[in-house]
């Protein structure tokens, strides 16, 4: 395996510099690395872990949670319809689902108002959507692996011991 | 009225020599908020598994409060012959062949008691952990060291074994992979033990509690091999596998009568160990599996980053195969293993462990433990350079 994909699946943050020291390749190499993987569209992005709840941060003060029925069409299935969706900037994450629905949608917006609009305007208009179910998200507790709030007590670790 | 306490302190004990890694620490203490990495730990640096603390969390408000069995509970033990038969081909009962105790220390501990009269003979490969030698004074038998040395990557050998064995000696003790040198033996090496130890009539108490982190081809239990498991007591724990550390969880596998013998000591002074821990420790070994091997994975990947700046930095260091520990060699720095380390953490606040606290053999290396993330070690081995770059000038 890419060995610069296994550091990246262990969630880690390194930057190219210290990837390159733990894997004992050029930064270039990872560099390297880095390019195919994109090209293999693996590796999509870096993006930053906020917590957003923090006045500071809060680019995107209103997050939801769009549960979405939709219309499978004959040929295309659900793509062409999801894959339409997930093109609006407003959406975060898109996923087809089984069960209840079919579309979960997670959608940022500056205020209340600007998500109501774009499900009201935008995504329960679209042809073959047939119904949606917005909720909103109250509290993160954890956001991308990471713990909101909580402390973890290893630095209590002892310096040396046997 | 003073009264000079001291001289109730019994004489072995008195005669006990101080943990060098209690001094060591003593010295790191003292540069508290000096922002020192610390190289000097013999534990992980990973916080339990977060569904091994949810068990524990959740058997207290069940209201686990109680003892349990001497030997540990049945569920437990049950668990434990499953694991130690998949993963070391070895098969125990668990009503009458196995024992839970206090961590491996405690295992250690009872079976000396158990199986040593006063002037027994024990065996040890030394540099080895710190509490081997005490262990076996404590009991008034003697310890009888035997030299594992760098050329070959500190794995036991047969030879030296013979070498060091003098009438008298009654039991062999194993630490494979070792702490602190992370040198282990292969199945032909342990062969030759083998034999060795059926020729002498040794006992073997094997303390593998860092095999999981194995890190090239497999771990072969000695208890494994043909005419072993009935003169051997295996040990093993969750200490280091499931960064179970300060739950204090071991076991010991070994032929009933002596189970039994250690289990008459265990309830005499320890009773059982914590219920909540066990509670624990069956959840580690039911769902643990893949946080163990994620563990190791990045071990792993710490070991070939450390041992190959080590190398570059002219420590001369070989890739332990198991443990989290590297053990490299000091005598290109021009300095002993001890000023090594004190200069080390003076000069750039890096705390790594001077071999000799682990025994003679131990003279002219350092403990260099890559239980830390890729980030402070990163930042370690570029110290460790710039302070070996001062001594060569």
């Amino acid at each position: 395996m890419n060995p610069v994909l296994k550091l990246l699946l262990e969630g880690g943050h390194l930057s190219t510099a210290q990837m390159a020291q733990v894997v004992g390749l050029s930064e270039a190499e990872v560099q390297q690395h880095l390019e195919q993987l994109k090209k293999d569209k693996i590796f999509l992005g870096w993006r930053p872990v906020l917590d957003l709840s923090r006045a500071e941060a809060a680019g995107a003060a209103v997050r939801a949670v769009i549960e979405v029925k939709v219309t499978p069409e004959r040929g295309g299935g659900f793509n062409r319809l999801a894959e339409r969706l997930a093109r609006f900037d407003e959406v975060e994450s898109c996923y087809l689902m089984s069960g209840g629905y079919d579309l979960l949608v997670f959608v940022d917006g500056s205020s209340l108002q600007k998500v109501a609009a774009f499900v009201s305007e935008k995504l329960s208009t679209l042809e073959g959507v047939l119904s949606t179910s917005t909720h909103f998200m109250l509290r993160s507790y954890k956001e991308g692996g990471f713990l909101i709030d909580q402390n973890e007590a290893s630095s209590t670790r002892l310096t040396v011991t046997p | 009225m003073s009264v000079d306490s001291k001289r109730w302190v019994a004489g072995h004990v008195a005669a006990l020599p101080k943990s060098g890694i209690r001094d060591f620490f003593e010295l790191v203490a003292k540069m508290k908020g000096q922002d020192v990495i610390s190289l000097g730990v013999g534990e992980p640096d990973f916080v339990t598994p977060w569904h091994i603390r949810e068990a524990a969390i959740y058997a207290l408000e069940k209201g686990k409060t109680y003892y349990t069995s001497n030997l540990g509970m049945i569920e437990l033990r049950r668990a434990i012959a499953g694991y130690v038969s998949e993963h070391f081909n070895v098969s125990y009962k668990p009503e009458s062949e196995i024992l839970v105790t206090v961590g491996v220390s405690e295992a250690i501990d009872l079976a000396l008691r158990a199986l040593c009269n006063p002037g027994d003979k024990v065996m040890y490969h030394q540099p080895c952990y710190v509490s081997y030698h005490p262990s076996v004074a404590l009991v008034h038998a003697q310890g009888v060291a035997v030299p594992t040395f760098a050329k070959d990557h500190f794995a036991l050998t047969a030879e030296a074994l013979r070498a060091a064995w003098v009438p008298g000696c009654k039991i062999l003790m194993l630490n494979l992979p070792c702490n602190p040198t992370g040198g282990t033996c292969d199945r032909v090496q342990l062969e030759a033990i083998a034999a060795f130890c059926r020729e002498k009539d040794l006992l073997v108490m094997s303390d593998e509690i860092y095999s999981e982190l194995t890190f090239e081809g497999t771990h072969t239990s000695i208890a494994s091999l043909p005419g072993m498991q009935e003169r051997t007591i295996f040990l093993h724990g969750f200490s280091k596998a499931f960064a179970m550390t300060g739950w204090r969880i071991g076991y010991a596998c070994g032929p009933e009568p002596l189970i039994d013998a250690m289990m008459k000591v265990h309830q005499y002074t320890m009773l059982c160990a914590s219920i909540i821990a066990q509670e624990a420790a069956l959840e580690a070994l039911l769902r643990g599996w893949d946080s163990v091997c994620k563990m190791r994975d990045q071990y792993h990947r710490r070991r070939d980053l450390v041992v190959r700046r080590f190398n570059e930095i002219g420590l001369i260091c070989h890739a332990p195969r198991g443990s989290f520990y590297a053990f490299p060699s000091t005598q290109n720095m021009g300095v002993s293993e001890k000023d090594f380390a004190v200069g080390l953490l003076r000069e750039e606040k890096v705390a790594v462990v001077p071999g000799s606290a682990f025994g003679a053999n131990g003279l002219g290396h350092v403990r260099a433990c890559f239980a830390t993330s890729y980030e402070q070690l990163i930042v370690a081995c570029d110290r460790i350079e710039r302070y070996a770059g001062t001594l060569r000038k």
